[in-house]
């Protein structure tokens, strides 16, 4: 198993699945000759030409729009948009026909497109370029919506997605691009639904995803050396449909849950992971569940306040030991 | 088209005018709900132009004005009606609604409801049979308002510059909504927006059923030639309001009289009663045939027709049992 950066997992994933599907491709912004802001498609260009690695012009809803009306005649094409803050742009298209072609044709047509995009807030790159916007996807019917944590889930969730007849949102981060981590040397696919226990723990669930997982996976170590807390790390790398029966049965363990994340808490992941634990377990409850979660702000140029308005591993192992009474 | 050509368009042009007609009196009886937007007036529009390309083979899509276009590539007039009564046997199996008629079987790939929507999955559309090398081509027929939608410039740049072959159809009529056009827009002839991004383009009357199929005629032979897309505005009127709940208090009652005048059903009638292929009676006939096809068949196939089950409300949302989702399946 060879450990390789996330950037290259999703750029396998692209190369392989183009190299065995002609009607394959890949489009967005600056992906082709430029080889991708993130190199994603680096090189992918010169192998598959620019009929199937397609630079876009800046128009993001249209150019959403193109891929999905290919895709009702069997192409499956892969669409980067350079940033999550540009899909809010995307959204007509992806929520209005992608989402609901399937079901407002009475299952004749369906739309099986992948959109990439990273979300999250980098290095200080403002209010315009830091956002997050996975709430607004994972509340669609008709859209899959996954979050890969690492090069492994990236590079599987893609291949799954491609293949996958519905539209699926991938959602990466700005800042994971360059993790290194191991991935499987023959050809792997991850599931789009579920979630994975990434740290086994008796005392606490920490519930993350995406980049959030990392903070929770820090949290759980410190917790563990300085505080004897055992936590479980639950990865929910499906935010659309969330995995029910995997958070019942991590609170049902653990007794006390933490959702951890990167974004807002209004109308979030953290609320909906509540309202679950609230539908499936509630008597199983210790303690209120708690999210730690973004400030209400528009992402702040400067880096102090930037760094102050997401939460870290610090502000999850705070949480934890307060639901504790430590 | 040839005479008998010409005779077969007047009865699908009748039929369209007779069928939207009854659709507006089911409405008033409350069997159809929701929004209902007629076509009456522009009837030459989907038909002329269709005639002019391979109906069931081209891959149509449009707006939310669209039931006479399913009809025209191919969709059973039945499954359109029963579709505006919601029922199972609907094109769209009553999920859908009059303004989501599908039917892929005959390559109607939809009405869509967001004005402008159409535009880039059409340009896909032309992408993606591109790509796969077949002789079909893309249609899209939106009115002139989604010209002002963001889609409009930004597909129109892409299907120029990647050389697509999609044809964009212009039913100009002449009013977004309850807007006049020239209220709306800067430049008011559509075609002249579309040659800013080098698409060779065309205007013409869009009641003259003859004038639509010999403009489209060029206009389908340009992009199956593989030249590129190309886009085409038709001079039409609708002579009910833009949807049921639109009185028309924005239009004068001369516009309304003179477009009237401009039948585009009377005019081919005339001219072929003119022209001694037909006669008024002959019409006349044609009409009551219309009639006792839609009083007798179509509209008790829709009103007998189950509705759609409640246990089946979730079906369709997504893949059903896809293997991919569940991963490692090989």
């Amino acid at each position: 198993m060879a450990e390789i950066m996330y950037w290259e997992a999703i750029r396998r994933a692209h190369d392989e699945e183009m190299a065995r599907d002609p009607l394959v491709i890949a489009m967005g912004e600056d992906i082709g000759v430029a080889g991708g802001t993130y190199k994603a498609t680096k090189g992918l260009y010169d192998k598959y030409g620019p009929e199937r690695v397609i630079d876009t012009p800046i128009s993001e809803n249209s150019f959403t729009g193109l891929g999905i009306g290919a895709s009702f005649l069997g192409v499956r094409p892969i669409i980067e948009l350079m940033s999550v803050n540009f899909a809010w742009l995307a959204m007509d298209q992806i929520f209005n026909s992608a989402a609901k072609v399937r079901y407002m044709s009475g299952g004749q047509l369906e739309a099986p497109v992948v959109i990439r995009s990273p979300g999250g807030t980098a290095h200080q790159l403002g209010a315009q370029h830091s956002a997050r916007m996975e709430k607004v996807f994972m509340g669609i019917a008709g859209l899959r919506v996954v979050t890969p944590s690492n090069p492994k889930q990236a590079y599987g969730m893609l291949k799954s997605a491609v293949r996958c007849n519905d539209p699926v949102f991938i959602n990466e981060h700005e800042l994971m691009y360059n993790m290194k981590g191991e991935v499987p040397d023959s050809e792997y696919f991850h599931p789009l639904e579920g979630s994975e226990v990434t740290r086994q723990g008796r005392d606490v669930t920490l519930f993350g995803y995406n980049i959030s997982v990392h903070w929770s996976m820090q949290a759980a170590e410190i917790l563990s050396k300085q505080h004897g807390i055992e936590a479980e790390v639950v990865d929910l790398y499906s935010l659309a449909p969330l995995d029910r029966a995997g958070i019942r049965e991590s609170v049902s363990k653990t007794h006390r849950a933490v959702i951890v994340e990167e974004a807002e808490a209004p109308v979030g992941v953290g609320a909906e992971v509540m309202a679950i634990i609230n539908e499936e377990c509630f008597f199983e409850l210790d303690a209120a569940p708690v999210r730690v979660s973004a400030k209400m702000v528009p992402t702040p140029f400067n880096h102090t306040l930037e760094k102050a308005s997401i939460p870290n591993a610090k502000d999850v192992v705070a949480a934890v030991l307060k639901m504790l009474g430590k | 088209m040839n005479a008998a050509d010409k005779k077969r368009v007047l009865r699908e042009m009748l039929f369209a005018r007779r069928f939207e007609e009854r659709c507006y009196e089911a409405y008033v009886e409350r069997k159809i709900g929701g929004f209902l937007h007629l076509y009456p007036g522009q009837e030459a529009c989907a038909i002329g132009v269709m005639e002019a390309a391979r109906p069931g083979h081209d891959y149509v899509i449009t707006g939310y004005r669209d039931h006479i276009h399913a009809i025209k590539c191919g969709t059973d007039p039945k499954a359109v009606m029963a579709e505006l009564f919601a029922r199972e046997t609907g094109c769209s199996r009553g999920r859908g609604g009059s303004m989501h008629i599908f039917d892929v079987e005959h390559r109607f790939m939809g009405g869509y409801a967001l004005v402008g929507g159409p535009f880039p999955l059409a340009a896909g559309m032309a992408k993606a049979i591109k790509m796969k090398g077949g002789d079909e081509i893309s249609i899209c027929f939106l009115g002139d308002a989604a010209n002002n939608q963001g889609t409009f410039h930004e597909t129109l740049n892409m299907a120029a510059v990647w050389n697509l072959p999609v044809l964009f159809v212009c039913e100009n009529n002449l009013y977004g909504i309850g807007t006049a056009t020239h209220r709306s827009t800067a430049v008011t002839e559509q075609y002249k927006r579309a040659c800013s991004y080098g698409i060779t383009s065309n205007q013409t009357d869009g009641q003259d059923i003859d004038q639509v199929y010999a403009a489209a005629r060029v206009a389908v032979d340009f992009v199956r030639s593989g030249q590129g897309p190309y886009f085409l505005e038709l001079m039409t009127y609708r002579y009910r309001g833009h949807s049921m709940s639109d009185s028309g208090a924005y239009r004068t009652k001369d516009e309304v009289e003179e477009w009237g005048k401009r039948d585009p059903i009377i005019i081919l009638r005339d001219r072929l009663i003119e022209a001694g292929e037909i006669t008024l009676d002959d019409y006349q006939a044609m009409d009551k045939e219309i009639f006792a096809e839609i009083e007798n068949d179509i509209i008790p196939y829709a009103e007998n027709s189950p509705e759609p089950k409640v246990e089946e409300l979730e079906k369709y949302v997504l893949a059903e049992n896809d293997p991919y989702v569940k991963g490692g399946v090989h």
